[in-house]
């Protein structure tokens, strides 16, 4: 799906450029576009490399196990494939939390480290996992108690009732958040009906062979 | 109810930053060494997500710059202009999910023109605050963990989006309107 959207944005932006005599916005736009991605992911540095630090901090004094160990069972109903106590659920709940509290630049860092605890968990790491849907799921949704931005820009229009728009995010954003929660276990069960385990073995064969492990050894010392 | 939040919204960050040393360092973590030895991957991470994030802010931007989006959004606007929702929020249900400072932008002179206490004021702000952009999320997360067949992700991402908007609408309409 995500390759017929990125072609398809690209191919009718061609159309259009072309119907509408806009072939050098077209031009402008591709490099803007690259600018942009580039700018926001250096924009991303400072906050990964802070934030990161600070939950590392936090993980090696086992602060997030035992956030695990309290809030657990709330995860283990959204997550229930990640294995008891695994630091995965940290991040996650860490993720949430600052996600509820409106805090998207400690959000961020804290939703990729959960990634990348659910990626040492995944067999084929090119694949999303259903864990992995779920927290993008929760994320895209993103409940938030407090809209901070908007507020701060309804206030700077001069609102007689700046936060009078708290009640009506709060619904809309539980609404939204039950919706991703309602299609992601759907599609994690029409998934599993789909494919039972025998496409992606197919697939794992075909692509690494009998070579199972060289690949990972490969990676690792071209790192290295 | 909102002061409170708020206030923790404010104190979150700050306590979290004095907490978490303090803790750890009472419990004999070296924080400084453990703090730089986690920080370390951040610039890694983000370098990863380059690849990921300029490939689909290409993609984006020469969507919206051919005219394609200001098409299809004069297309959709009439379709739900009967249901008396205001047709000029109806173009953030498509700019929402794609780009968040491009939706931003549209709420903030949706703002400025008509007032942030009308009704097309506070449906864009509802709009706006309650989901994040889908198409961001999923390039960063992903990105940054070399995902690259996201499965049904994007569906579930995109059908929320679509209820999210909905939803706030009618909350709109219901408490505003």
């Amino acid at each position: 799906m995500i390759n017929g959207i990125w072609l398809g944005m690209i191919l009718i932006g061609f159309v259009f450029a072309a119907v509408n005599g806009r072939m050098d916005a077209f031009t402008g736009a591709v490099f803007d576009g690259a600018k942009n991605g580039v700018t926001v992911s250096f924009g991303l540095i400072s906050v990964l490399v802070f934030w990161l630090g600070i939950m590392k901090i936090a993980e090696d004094a086992g602060l997030l196990r035992t956030i695990a160990r309290v809030l657990g069972p709330v995860v283990r109903f959204l997550f229930p494939d990640v294995p008891k106590g695994h630091p995965a659920i940290g991040y996650i709940l860490s993720n949430m939390s600052a996600n509820l509290l409106g805090l998207g630049n400690a959000a961020t860092p804290m939703g990729i480290k959960a990634m990348q605890e659910l990626q040492t968990l995944n067999p084929d790491k090119d694949t999303a996992t259903p864990a992995m849907c779920t927290l993008l799921a929760l994320n895209t949704a993103s409940i938030t108690l407090i809209p901070a931005t908007l507020i701060a820009i309804r206030l700077n229009y001069g609102s007689a009732d700046p936060a009078g728009i708290v009640g009506t995010t709060l619904a809309a954003t539980l609404v939204a958040t039950l919706a991703a929660v309602f299609a992601d276990r759907l599609c994690r069960r029409l998934h599993l009906l789909r494919r039972p385990p025998g496409p992606p073995a197919a697939r794992r064969s075909r692509t690494g062979g009998g070579t199972a492990s060289p690949p990972p050894v490969a990676h690792s010392q071209a790192k290295g | 109810m909102y002061q409170m939040i708020s206030l923790i919204s404010t104190w979150a960050i700050p306590v979290m930053i004095a907490f978490i040393p303090l803790y750890a360092y009472a419990r004999k973590v070296p924080v400084y060494e453990s703090f730089v030895d986690g920080a370390k991957e951040g610039f890694g991470t983000a370098i990863a997500i380059i690849p990921h994030l300029v490939g689909m802010m290409v993609a984006i931007s020469v969507f919206r710059a051919s005219g394609a989006l200001d098409y299809l959004m004069g297309f959709i606007s009439p379709l739900l202009r009967g249901l008396g929702v205001p047709a000029e929020v109806l173009p953030l249900g498509l700019l929402r999910p794609l780009t968040g400072t491009g939706s931003l932008a549209y709420t903030t002179e949706l703002i400025r023109v008509h007032g942030p206490d009308s009704l097309i004021g506070r449906i864009a702000s509802t709009i706006q605050g309650s989901t994040d952009t889908t198409l961001y999320v999923l390039t960063v997360y992903f990105g940054a963990v070399g995902i690259r067949n996201g499965r049904y992700a994007l569906k579930v991402g995109l059908f929320s989006d679509l209820v999210g908007f909905a939803a706030a609408i009618a909350v709109c309409l219901l408490v505003f309107g």
